[in-house]
C-alpha cells in the first residue's frame, strides 16, 4: 500500500481544547499531518477542520476511527481526491527596490490574480489563493526577486457538487 | 444550592453511594458542603488509591466509580489511576479541584492543566465555569463513562464555581452530537458471522474485558456450547466462562495456559468479542492465527483492524451482539465435532502443577492454597508483576467481575486500593487481595484507611523480597544480571500492618497457608497475611517480541507429582 495525501474534512465542536485534543490524538497515534485549518462552520457552535495527512489505506482507516471516539468530533469525511476543492491563503512579501522589479511582480500577480494589499518603497504585500500547486509555482516565480515574508494557511478543502 | 452541594446531589441522583477522595485547597469549599451530606466518602491515604478505588468499585459493581481530589498535585496524583481506568475501559468518574477561574493561567498556588495532561487517558472531560451547569455535566458525564467502550471522564471545578449559587438544579444533559455508539450489530453481518461459525472446523473464541463490561457471561457460554467452541480469554476476560469447566480453556498470551497458547493457532475461525488483541495476548502478529478467518465483535471500531487482520468486523455491545448471533444460530444442528474433544483432553493432560512441598513455598502451591480458601463468589484482585501471573494462570475463576487486576496499563500498587473499591461496592462478597511485596509497599499506606474505615480486606501477599517480574526477566534474557530488583529485607511486614491495627501473620508452611487465608476471608476482618515465596520459581512466558507458541521455561503438570498431594 503506498503512502498518499488524505484530506480529512470534519465537523468539531467549536469549543477551546478541542484542537489540542485532534492534535493530540493524532500525534500520539502516529500520524503524520501536513496541515490543520480550523473555521466556523455552516453549523452554529460547530467548527469545521480540515487536514491533510499521509499514510496507506490501514493508517487512514485509523485515523478516521481514533477521530471518531473524540466526542467533540462529530462527523468526519475522507474527500474523495478526484471531487475535493482544495484552495489555501498565502500572504507573501516580496523585494522591490528597483521599479522595473515592482512591475514585473505586479504582472506576475496579474497572471496568478494575486492582490496586491500593501506596498512601501522596498515591499510589495500579496494575497494569493488557490489550490498549493498554484501557491507554489506562484512563490517560485518571486524567488529570484527576495520574498521577504510567507504566511501560508495550509489548504482547507471542500467536496465539488453533489458529493 | 452552591455548585459543591449540586456535584453532591448530582451524584447521588446518579445512585452514587460513596465517593474515594482526600481533600486540598481548591476543594475545601466542596468538604464544607460534604460535611452535612449523606455521600458516604472514604478517605485515602494517596490520591492515586482514590482512583484506583474507584475502579475496584467500579469493576467489582458494573457501576460508575468516582474519586476527588484537589488541584495540582492531588490531581496528577489521580493521573496514574486514571491512564489504568483508560486502558482497562473503566468507567470512572475523577472530579478536581481547580483554582479560582481568574487565576487559571497565571501559574497559581496548586495550579496545573489537568484537562490537558488527562487529555490521552481519558474518554472526555469538562471544566464547568458556571455552577448551573454542574448537574447536567455530571449527567452527561456519567452516560459517557458508562456507555459505549466505557472509561474514564474528568471533571475539572474551578474553586469558586463550587461556592456559586445555582439558579436552579435541573439535572439535565450537555449535547454530545458527535457521541453516538453502536450497540446492536448488522445483522447482515451477524448473518455471515453465524455462517462463518456453522461451516467452520475448529472454532474457538477469545473473550476480552469487553464481555466482562457487557456483562455477557451467559451469552458467551450459550453460544460457545451452541457451537462447540472452546473459550480463551485474554487477562481482562477472566472469568467470563467458568475457567473449572471443559469449555475453558483460560488465558491466552505471554504467560498464557498451554492449553490456550498451544491451540490458538489450530484454529480455522476464531471469534474475538471485547478484546483488542494487545501484544501481550497475541505475540508476534505474523505468527499469530495463520490459518484462521477472524470475526471480531467489538464496540469500538478502532479495534477491530488495529492490529489484527479481521474478515468479518461486527460493531456492537458484546451482550447484544452476541445474542443477534444466537438467535441466528439457534436451531442449527451442530455436532460435537472431534476439535472439541481433542481440546478438552489436552486441557486435562496439562493441567499445570501446583503441588509441592518445597520451603520456602512454591508460588503456584500458594495459588492452589488460595484456591482452597475462596470460594466463587470470593472477589480477587490481583496487583501488577509475577504474583498476577502466578494467579492469571493457575486459579480457576468462576464468575465474571470476580477477577479484578490491571491489565493495560500494568500499574503496579493497583491490587490493594481495588480490593479496598470493590468492598466497599460488595461488602457481602468477600474480598481477597493478592499482592506482592513490591507493589503492596507502593500503597501500604492505605492500610489506614481500612483500618479507620472499617473495610475488610484480606491481603495475600507473596513475598520474594524481589521485584519478582524484572527479576525473572533478567534471569532469562539479561544474563542474570539483577539490577536493581532485590528489595533487601525490610521492612517487616507484620509489623508495618500490626502499626496500623491490622491483624497479620506471617506464613511459611504449606498447611498454615490455607488455613490462615480461610479463617481471614470468613472472618470477614482485615487482615495481611505475608507468605514467603521462593524467588527462583519462574512463570513459563513467551520472549517480548516472540510468537505465541515461542516458549521461554517449562511447562509443569500435575499429573506428574509422585503419588499426588
Amino acid at each position: 500500500m503506498s503512502e498518499k495525501s488524505h484530506v480529512i474534512s470534519t465537523l468539531v465542536e467549536h469549543k477551546p481544547g478541542v484542537l489540542q485534543n485532534v492534535a493530540s490524538l493524532l500525534n500520539r497515534r502516529g500520524f503524520n499531518i501536513d496541515s490543520i485549518t480550523v473555521g466556523a462552520s455552516e453549523v452554529e457552535g460547530l467548527a469545521r477542520m480540515v487536514f491533510v495527512v499521509r499514510g496507506d489505506e490501514k493508517v487512514l482507516e485509523q485515523v478516521i476511527k481514533q477521530l471518531h471516539k473524540l466526542v467533540d468530533v462529530v462527523k468526519i469525511k475522507d474527500l474523495d481526491p478526484e471531487y475535493v476543492l482544495k484552495r489555501e491563503l498565502c500572504l507573501v512579501k516580496v523585494k522591490t527596490g528597483k521599479a522595473n522589479v515592482r512591475s514585473e511582480v505586479i504582472q506576475y500577480a496579474d497572471i496568478f490574480k494575486a492582490k496586491i494589499i500593501d506596498v512601501c518603497d522596498d515591499f510589495i504585500t500579496m494575497e494569493v489563493t488557490g489550490h498549493p500547486d498554484k501557491i507554489d509555482s506562484f512563490l517560485k516565480l518571486l524567488e529570484p526577486f527576495g520574498i521577504k515574508k510567507i504566511a501560508r494557511t495550509g489548504p482547507t478543502a471542500i467536496a465539488r457538487g453533489h458529493h | 444550592m452552591r455548585g459543591g452541594d449540586a456535584i453532591i446531589k448530582a451524584l447521588m441522583d446518579k445512585g452514587v453511594d460513596t465517593i474515594f477522595g482526600y481533600p486540598g485547597g481548591t476543594v475545601i469549599p466542596f468538604y464544607d458542603m460534604l460535611y452535612d451530606s449523606d455521600l458516604r466518602h472514604i478517605l485515602v491515604r494517596h490520591e492515586q488509591c482514590a482512583a484506583h478505588a474507584a475502579e475496584g468499585y467500579a469493576r467489582a459493581s458494573g457501576k460508575v466509580g468516582v474519586c476527588l481530589a484537589t488541584s495540582g498535585p492531588g490531581a496528577t496524583n489521580l493521573v496514574t489511576g486514571i491512564a489504568n481506568a483508560y486502558m482497562d475501559s473503566s468507567p470512572i468518574i475523577a472530579i478536581t479541584g481547580q483554582v479560582v477561574s481568574n487565576l487559571i493561567g497565571n501559574d497559581a498556588f496548586q495550579e496545573v492543566d489537568i484537562m490537558g495532561i488527562t487529555m490521552p487517558i481519558t474518554k472526555h472531560s469538562y471544566q464547568p465555569k458556571d455552577a448551573n451547569d454542574i448537574p447536567s455535566v455530571i449527567n452527561t458525564s456519567f452516560e459517557i463513562a458508562s456507555t459505549g467502550r466505557k472509561g474514564p471522564v474528568l471533571i475539572d471545578v474551578p474553586k469558586e464555581v463550587q461556592e456559586q449559587e445555582l439558579d436552579d438544579y435541573v439535572l439535565g444533559t450537555i449535547p454530545t452530537p458527535g457521541y453516538k455508539p453502536t450497540i446492536r450489530g448488522n445483522s447482515k453481518q451477524i448473518a455471515k458471522a453465524a455462517q462463518m461459525l456453522k461451516s467452520a472446523e475448529r472454532p474457538l473464541i477469545l473473550a476480552g474485558g469487553g464481555t466482562i463490561l457487557a456483562g455477557a457471561g451467559e451469552e458467551v457460554k450459550k453460544l460457545a456450547e451452541l457451537i462447540k467452541a472452546p473459550v480463551a480469554t485474554s487477562l481482562m476476560g477472566k472469568g467470563i466462562v467458568d475457567e473449572k469447566e471443559d469449555i475453558s480453556i483460560g488465558m491466552l498470551g505471554m504467560h498464557g495456559k498451554q492449553v490456550a497458547n498451544q491451540n490458538v493457532n489450530k484454529t480455522d475461525c476464531l471469534l474475538a468479542i471485547g478484546c483488542r488483541f494487545s501484544d501481550r495476548t497475541t505475540g508476534k502478529l505474523e505468527e499469530f492465527l495463520p490459518e484462521a478467518k477472524v470475526i471480531h465483535i467489538d464496540i469500538d471500531p478502532a479495534e477491530i483492524g488495529k492490529n489484527v487482520a479481521v474478515d468479518l468486523p461486527i460493531v456492537g455491545d458484546a451482550k447484544i451482539a452476541l445474542d443477534q448471533l444466537i438467535n441466528e444460530l439457534e436451531g442449527s444442528k451442530i455436532d460435537e465435532s472431534a476439535w472439541f474433544k481433542s481440546i478438552v483432553d489436552f486441557k486435562k493432560s496439562t493441567i499445570p502443577r501446583v503441588s509441592y512441598d518445597d520451603i520456602p513455598l512454591k508460588p503456584q502451591q500458594v495459588i492452589k492454597e488460595i484456591a482452597g480458601a475462596i470460594t466463587e463468589d470470593t472477589i480477587v484482585t490481583t496487583d501488577v508483576g509475577l504474583h498476577q501471573m502466578w494467579a492469571a494462570h493457575f486459579l480457576d475463576i468462576s464468575k465474571p467481575r470476580k477477577f479484578i487486576s490491571s491489565g493495560g496499563l500494568g500499574t503496579m500498587g493497583f491490587g490493594f486500593p481495588a480490593a479496598i473499591g470493590a468492598k466497599v461496592a460488595c461488602p457481602d462478597d468477600a474480598v481477597l487481595a493478592i499482592v506482592g511485596d513490591g507493589g503492596f509497599l507502593m500503597v501500604s499506606q492505605e492500610l489506614a484507611t481500612i483500618k479507620e474505615h472499617d473495610i475488610p480486606v484480606v491481603i495475600a501477599m507473596l513475598n520474594n523480597r524481589k521485584l519478582g517480574m524484572v527479576y525473572q526477566w533478567q534471569n532469562k534474557m539479561y544474563n542474570k544480571r539483577y539490577s536493581e530488583t532485590d528489595l533487601g529485607n525490610t521492612p517487616d511486614f507484620v509489623k508495618l500492618a500490626e502499626s496500623f491495627g491490622i491483624n497479620a501473620e506471617r506464613v511459611e508452611e504449606v498447611d498454615k497457608t490455607q488455613e490462615v487465608l480461610s479463617k481471614a476471608l470468613k472472618d470477614n476482618e482485615s487482615m495481611l497475611i505475608e507468605i514467603t515465596v521462593e524467588k527462583d520459581e519462574f512463570i513459563p512466558m513467551f520472549p517480548p517480541g516472540g510468537g505465541i507458541n515461542d516458549l521461554l521455561g517449562e511447562y509443569k503438570y500435575e499429573k506428574d507429582v509422585a503419588g499426588g498431594k
